[in-house]
């Protein structure tokens, strides 16, 4: 198990890196706490992938540091960084029964026969596929291979991080479920510390205590899932996360008002905006109500999605959505108000805080 | 209610013909040979199984037979070793990559007959730097007279034209592995004898046992180069099958005898060929089973 520090870190894969945007990771300065579940979650091509790469040690970062436990392993080799991982697509070795697939990661350490099987036994026990420790790994389903990929890094104890790289990728939609259960209860009995890359906010939010949202090779916010989702820190927090996403309004700062096109909305306090900064307000579709007061909300689709309907209109010209709950009348000619605690203020993009 | 129209068949008819003119009416011209005695005169006597009798029990038919069976073990079981060699070694991408191919690629471009020739000329003892330089370094070396020396060289000949096929099929097979096979087994600390045993043979599987079937099917029925090289001399020492099944049809115009020993010598492939087909297909029934 292991605390991972990354250390000032930033990767260009250029040679001679001069522009910010010459950085595919641009400087990410964290600490991962030991036994932790984070996910890296962002659209592809944000950085994530070479962030994984940099721990798994397949990549040198350009600068910075990456310590595990306090020891820095910047420049040792992926076999010398005690990690596991498991890929996109599931890696088994096809000659093997399920058993040697498992053992064969203490066999190569060359750890005596009865600490491997008493090992091997525990993690089949865990991964409740006892019944199939010696069937060939080749004939087993998609699903059950990303079992045997994970369990080749819980058997090592050793093992200081496992790293998940999009592992639901090619598992049927059906047993994505279930295999998000498995890792998350692995998490629990072995408590090491994971890191699972992912573009699904599902997936992400629904694995990880902590998820680190990128976008062009930045971290945007580091945060629990409730903190992403009602105080997102950059408007692309705000969109890439939540369904629909947050709603974005260009708005102008009144003391503790906004002016939104000719209505004024109250704001739970006073902000203070930096001078000439582009203001908007970000309230996420579950926090608008439709009813007889508030502002003008011209009606353009309502999307019926079984549990609740997602109305979709256009507010002071902006596109704007809200949730109605099942069952709640649509008004004829609907008027929009904004609960003052859904509300967001942001500048240049990032959110400012509200003071009281 | 299906409406039925066997005009069709006739789309099929010039593909018929072609196979027939091409395949089938000689393969029974020479059934039909294989059953008859012939004396000439376009003289035809029914013989039954005679001449298969003749050929099975011929003591010159299992030499052929012993000499033909020790020459394709011999040449697979130092070409596909040294074919996957040689693929585990060449570079997986960029400029040397394509480089090592085109070399690869050179032997296989250059016609059977020539090869012989070549290999003729370099092998001569007196004038052939292979031949000049063996005899040079000590060894007494000379193909035309000595039975070791002519299977040297004409195994050696194999090896080089052919290799090139198993190297080329083999490397097809290792770029096929995804990176991510390799990058799991560093993290679990697989050694390099593992990697090759654990991923890299496995993955191979397929397309050696096509190199397999390949450079068997090929080698039984060589002809051309030993021919050229040694005419099945000196003596019979490399007089494989083909060489010896001319022989007796050209040579000493033995119709009977030699058809029948063309049929055996065809169903010996086709049964090989059989035997590898059910291996190939039934690894795979086996695997599509389990799913």
């Amino acid at each position: 198990m292991a605390k991972i520090t990354l250390d000032h870190i930033r990767h260009s894969y250029l040679p001679k890196p001069t522009r910010p945007s010459d950085y595919a990771l641009k400087e990410v300065h964290h600490i991962w706490a030991d036994g932790g579940a984070y996910a890296l979650l962002g659209p592809s091509g944000c950085g994530k992938t070479t962030l994984l790469n940099i721990i798994s040690g397949l990549i040198t970062p350009s600068e910075g540091r990456i310590l595990f436990d306090g020891e820095d392993v910047t420049h040792l080799p992926t076999e010398a960084r005690n990690i596991a991982q498991v890929f996109q697509f599931p890696v088994v070795y096809d000659t093997m029964t399920v058993r040697q697939n498992l053992a064969f990661p203490l066999k190569n350490r060359r750890l005596p026969r009865d600490v491997i099987d008493k090992r091997v036994e525990r993690v089949l026990n865990m991964l409740q596929i006892t019944h199939l420790a010696d069937r060939k790994a080749a004939s087993l389903t998609a699903d059950l291979k990303q079992n045997i990929s994970l369990g080749r890094g819980m058997v090592r104890e050793d093992v200081g991080a496992i790293l998940l790289d999009e592992p639901l990728t090619v598992i049927d939609p059906h047993q994505k479920w279930q295999l998000r259960e498995q890792l998350k209860r692995m998490h629990g009995e072995f408590g090491h510390t994971m890191v699972y890359v992912t573009h699904d906010q599902t997936e992400a939010l629904t694995f990880a205590d902590t998820v680190v949202v990128m976008t062009e090779g930045e971290v945007v916010q580091v945060g629990t899932p409730e903190e992403l989702f009602l105080r997102p820190k950059h408007t692309f927090v705000g969109y890439f996360i939540g369904s629909p996403g947050m709603n974005v309004i260009p708005a102008t700062l009144e003391g503790a008002s906004a002016r939104v096109g000719a209505d004024l909305v109250s704001l739970p306090g006073g902000a203070v905006a930096p001078a000439g900064a582009r203001i908007e307000i970000g309230v996420r579709p579950e926090f608008v109500e439709l009813g007889g007061e508030g502002l003008p909300f011209q009606v353009t689709r309502v999307d019926d999605v079984g549990r609740e309907r997602i109305v979709h209109g256009t507010l002071a010209g902006t596109p704007v959505s809200a949730i109605l709950a099942e069952g709640e009348p649509l008004p004829a000619e609907p008027r929009a108000r904004f609960k003052p605690d859904g509300i967001n203020i942001y500048a240049d993009s990032w959110r400012i805080e509200v003071t009281p | 209610m299906k409406t039925q129209n066997n005009r069709a068949w006739f789309l099929v008819l010039p593909v018929l013909l072609l196979v027939a003119m091409n395949a089938i009416i000689p393969l029974m011209t020479v059934v039909n040979y294989s059953l008859q005695e012939t004396f000439g005169d376009n003289l035809f006597f029914w013989s039954g199984t005679a001449n298969y009798e003749a050929v099975l029990s011929s003591e010159r038919f299992h030499y052929a037979l012993i000499r033909q069976f020790a020459y394709t073990f011999i040449i697979l079981a130092i070409e596909i070793p040294l074919g996957v060699a040689i693929a585990l070694a060449m570079p997986r991408s960029g400029g040397w990559a394509s480089l090592c191919l085109v070399l690869m690629a050179l032997p296989l471009l250059i016609p059977w007959n020539v090869v012989g020739a070549m290999w003729n000329i370099f092998a001569l003892p007196d004038i052939g730097l292979l031949g000049y330089g063996l005899n040079w370094l000590g060894f007494d070396y000379n193909y035309t007279n000595q039975p070791l020396s002519a299977w040297f060289t004409i195994v050696l000949m194999d090896v080089w034209h052919w290799t090139s096929l198993v190297v080329l099929l083999a490397y097809a097979g290792l770029r096929s592995i995804d990176d991510a096979f390799y990058r799991a087994a560093r993290i679990d600390g697989a050694s390099r004898w593992a990697v090759f045993r654990y991923i890299q043979l496995p993955k191979m599987r397929q397309v050696l046992i096509i190199a397999v079937l390949l450079r068997f099917i090929d080698s039984f029925m060589i002809y051309t180069e030993p021919f050229v090289l040694t005419g099945g001399g000196p003596g019979n020492a490399t007089t494989l099958l083909s060489i010896d099944l001319v022989k007796a049809a050209l040579g000493e115009f033995n119709l009977g005898v030699a058809a029948a020993m063309s049929i055996i010598y065809f169903l010996m492939t086709l049964f090989v060929c059989w035997l590898f087909y059910t291996l190939m297909t039934q690894e795979d029934a086996k695997a599509e089973m389990r799913r």
